[in-house]
């Protein structure tokens, strides 16, 4: 079984991220990049199905600027056999969202004879949890969201999803796409001699226009902003104080 | 006048093989490890002699010489694609550190976690040098110390055990091992399967390391060494499967036919059997590396297990030493950059006398102190890790000043994160006061820093001695060699008459930067007269100054760091980096105080007030020494 797994190159996640003087987006220049958690889980979940020999072979796909091959080459050093960087770059990288990224990842799965995607349930840049639904739509495949854990059972996939209440197990038929929540596993380092042996494995360049998919967008940006800032706060010493104090802003 | 003074420098030079004049055999053999390379280049002609310039800064600057070649630009050694495999790397090293190793947990238990010891393996850190095809990372000096500076950041416990094994332990093999050596040790090394260490200091035998006893007598057969000996204090000893054991062997004296003592290194296997280990040592620091004695008994090593030749021995280890010490420097500036978040998110948010500290000039001119020395230590770490990148072979100077300095500079700086932290600094949970403990090492271990001085100044004026005795070569054919006296005898009498002989180093100092490049020429053509001075006033004496040698060194460090931050900050100034602007006021205020210190130094060397300082202090210490301890009762009187 041949599993695509796709991954997102993403501001750190320890970064203080700025929003930029134009206000349109965040600052990227000289910012710490790495690949989106969720992803990474994604990728480990593949690699483990790999050594269990459930898979065959691990694509790995990203799309974005050039920049996004280093996330692809983490992913390479974890165990993904080869990746295809889907090159998009400028204004089109500025507005590609979950549906162009459907589309791309769609586009693929038809073109490599893939069983199964599988990517992280959100990223944490624009935190949309909408790639892994809109790609199931787009195959007309189903999906497990939110996955905790996955075994195969013979052409299903039996899956653990967290959902509000508590755990939901269904049963998937194959193929199927499958998005990670954060306790399906815990992703392994790239450790450094898996990275030397990754700078070997194959990276494909691709373009949208090759592979047929149009990477407009219908949604434009107005405004990015700061969160209001956080007050700081008054320490009071005895509860009576808190009750005045509360009062007197009208709170109570 | 200088004519005659030139001969007597010259003469009392040749002489310099000839004793055991001063008692530190490392620093002797120094002496004499510099002397015989310059006799092989005495074999050329006269002018060879004299112009067979070295390429090293240091070198040069005990003549007075400006060689800017390896200094300036700052060098940039990484091709692309090392410099991408390299970001690929730093990251993983870094959240391995942040996530997995607990510096405190290795503290604690006084040896590094199971766990990490297991995930350092895997994740090839105990290979970073080795070649690829044995196993290894095969990463350059450039690559390794980068890596290593995150190592220094988190964990010097770690970065000792890991440095005991690649640094010195089996670089050995990796620098003199022939091809099965190689082949037989390395990948297993590199994997982290067996451990290396390095055994060379004995009870006896510290920094006085051409006195070891242990020895080593070839077998009859004539296949085998038997080696026996104890030695301390050895890092990884008590984890170690493969040691560079260095041991006495008779070594017949083919002119001669005389039979010497000479030191000889060899790759010692544990399972060679008669080799013992004590228990782990208890330590002020470091205490998740592992030291420990280890004793060979009657321990058989082939004769294939000669590592460097036999009686190659103590060049095997200068070289070993000289190799890792970038290592050290780059490690401490990622220890200093570690203390220095620190101490300023401490100082940014605590609050006294309604103001954060951050704006009091007593904590200003400590966090900017500390923001230097990290500087200057990063600097040297990486311009030294490039100039051995490019196939730099002269640079024992520039490495044990990068040792010396990065050592102290970590100190003063841990130690002021602490004094910004306050009573919060000295809590362990800080986890500062660990860092100082585990420092405090690294100004004794690999060289003294007191004997590296001594190494630093008598290496570099052995080098200056070397000329003068090139212009007394000259002087013998004068008119062969008019142009190289006059010009030497320029430049002596400028310099005595206070004018410039003119070195420059123009061109490659950004303009910005211009009037701390003048403070660092002038400093080097006043270092060149000094030296000069000094050797026309010792001679071969000059060995016993050490009060003289010790100000001599710190000039010397003082130059070389002024050279290395003036380099870097032109490059930024250049290639308008983000941070050029504040490299600037980094290097202008090094310069100018590193300036006035060389002045102090170079004062000292001759004025009469330290003459005299010099002279009471050696009383001082006399009668200290003589009634065993203080020599004044309480003022009480009792």
């Amino acid at each position: 079984m041949k599993l695509l797994v796709a991954v997102k190159r993403v501001i750190d996640y320890s970064v203080k991220v700025r929003v930029r003087a134009d206000g349109m987006g965040m600052v990227t220049d000289g910012v710490k990049h790495s690949m989106n958690p969720f992803c990474e889980i994604a990728v480990e979940e593949a690699v483990r199905m790999k050594e269990k020999k459930i898979a065959s072979e691990i694509v790995v796909v990203t799309c974005g600027p050039k920049q996004c091959q280093e996330t692809l080459r983490t992913a390479l050093a974890m165990g993904a056999d080869r990746g295809l960087h889907v090159e998009v770059s400028g204004a089109d990288y500025e507005s590609l969202g979950p549906l162009q990224v459907s589309k791309l990842l769609s586009a693929i799965v038809r073109k490599e004879d893939i069983k199964m995607v599988l990517v992280g349930k959100q990223a944490i840049d624009s935190d949309c949890n909408q790639t892994g639904q809109m790609t199931a739509a787009l195959l007309d495949w189903p999906q497990g969201t939110f996955v905790s854990e996955v075994v195969q059972e013979g052409e299903r996939l039996k899956v653990t999803r967290e959902v509000d209440g508590g755990l939901e197990t269904v049963s998937l038929k194959l193929p199927a796409v499958i998005s990670s929540d954060l306790r399906l596993n815990e992703p392994r380092y790239a450790t450094l001699p898996n990275i030397m042996k990754a700078k070997k494995k194959r990276i494909e360049v691709l373009t949208a226009e090759a592979l047929g998919v149009s990477v407009a967008s219908g949604l434009r940006v107005l405004r990015v902003q700061e969160p209001p800032r956080r007050e700081a706060g008054v320490r009071v010493e005895t509860p009576e104080q808190l009750v005045t104090k509360l009062r007197e802003i009208g709170s109570i | 006048m200088w004519r005659r003074g030139v001969l007597r420098a010259a003469h009392c030079r040749l002489l310099l093989p000839a004793g055991r004049v001063y008692s530190s055999h490392a620093t002797q053999a120094v002496l004499q490890k510099t002397t015989s390379e310059s006799v092989s280049t005495r074999s050329g002609t006269d002018k060879k002699v004299i112009t067979a310039a070295s390429k090293s800064f240091a070198v040069n600057m005990f003549q007075g010489q400006i060689q800017a070649e390896q200094v300036f630009p700052y060098p940039s050694v990484l091709s692309e694609e090392q410099s991408q495999f390299l970001q690929e790397l730093v990251e993983p090293v870094n959240k391995f550190f942040l996530e997995v190793n607990d510096a405190a947990a290795n503290d604690a238990l006084e040896k590094v976690e199971d766990r990490t010891m297991e995930g350092l393996k895997e994740m090839g850190a105990f290979g970073l040098q080795v070649p690829t095809d044995l196993g290894g990372l095969g990463l350059s000096n450039t690559q390794y110390a980068r890596l290593v500076e995150i190592v220094g950041m988190y964990d010097l416990g770690v970065g000792i055990t890991l440095g005991a094994h690649q640094s010195i332990g089996f670089k050995g093999i990796l620098l003199f091992g022939n091809d099965s050596q190689k082949k037989k040790y390395l990948p297993k090394l590199a994997s982290g399967e067996t451990i290396a260490a390095f055994c060379l200091t004995e009870s006896a035998s510290g920094s006085d390391a051409a006195s070891i006893k242990a020895t080593a007598v070839l077998s009859s057969c004539g296949k085998y060494y038997v080696l026996n000996g104890g030695k301390i204090w050895i890092s990884n000893g008590g984890l170690a499967d493969i040691f560079t054991v260095f041991a006495k062997t008779p070594v017949r004296e083919e002119a001669t036919g005389e039979v010497k003592n000479k030191i000889t290194a060899f790759v010692v296997e544990r399972g060679f059997g008669g080799v013992t280990r004590g228990p782990a040592e208890r330590k002020m620091g470091i205490k998740g590396s592992n030291t420990a004695e280890v004793h060979f008994e009657d321990v058989r090593v082939p004769v294939a297990n000669v590592l460097g030749g036999v009686g190659e021995g103590f060049k095997v280890a200068m070289n070993i030493l000289n190799n890792g010490r970038f290592g050290m420097a780059a490690a401490l500036s990622g220890t200093m950059r570690g203390v220095i978040n620190k101490a300023v998110d401490h100082a940014t948010n605590r609050t006294q006398f309604g103001n954060k500290i951050h704006n009091f000039g007593a904590i200003q001119e400590k966090v900017a102190r500390m923001a230097m020395l990290q500087y200057v230590t990063e600097s040297m770490a990486y311009m030294i890790s490039a100039n051995m990148d490019s196939g730099a072979t002269e640079f024992q100077i520039e490495a044990a000043i990068s040792k010396i300095f990065a050592s102290e500079a970590a100190w003063t700086v841990t130690d002021e994160c602490i004094q910004v932290m306050g009573g919060m600094g000295f809590m362990k949970d800080a986890g500062v006061e660990r860092v100082m403990r585990d420092l405090r090492i690294f100004r004794i271990f690999e060289g003294t820093n007191d004997i590296l001085r001594l190494f630093v100044a008598l290496t570099g004026i052995q080098m200056a001695g070397s000329r003068l005795k090139g212009l007394q070569k000259a002087l013998k054919n004068p008119l062969g060699n008019v142009g190289l006296l006059v010009e030497a005898m320029g430049k002596r009498a400028r310099r005595k008459v206070g004018l410039s002989t003119g070195e420059t180093l123009s061109g490659f100092i950004h303009p910005e930067l211009a009037s701390s490049g003048e403070m660092l020429v002038k400093a080097i053509e006043r270092f060149g007269g000094c030296t000069e001075d000094l050797l026309l006033r010792y001679g071969k004496k000059i060995i016993d100054e050490q009060f003289l040698l010790k100000r001599v060194a710190d000039s010397a460090i003082d130059l070389y760091s002024m050279a290395v931050v003036l380099s870097r900050a032109s490059r930024s100034l250049i290639q308008a980096h983000p941070t050029a602007q504040h490299e600037k006021l980094l290097c202008e205020t090094w310069c100018i105080e590193a300036s006035e210190r060389i002045a102090d130094s170079l004062t000292a060397l001759d004025s009469s007030s330290a003459t005299n300082s010099f002279r009471n202090m050696r009383s001082i210490s006399a009668a200290v020494v003589e009634s065993g301890g203080v020599v004044t009762p309480n003022p009480l009187g009792f």
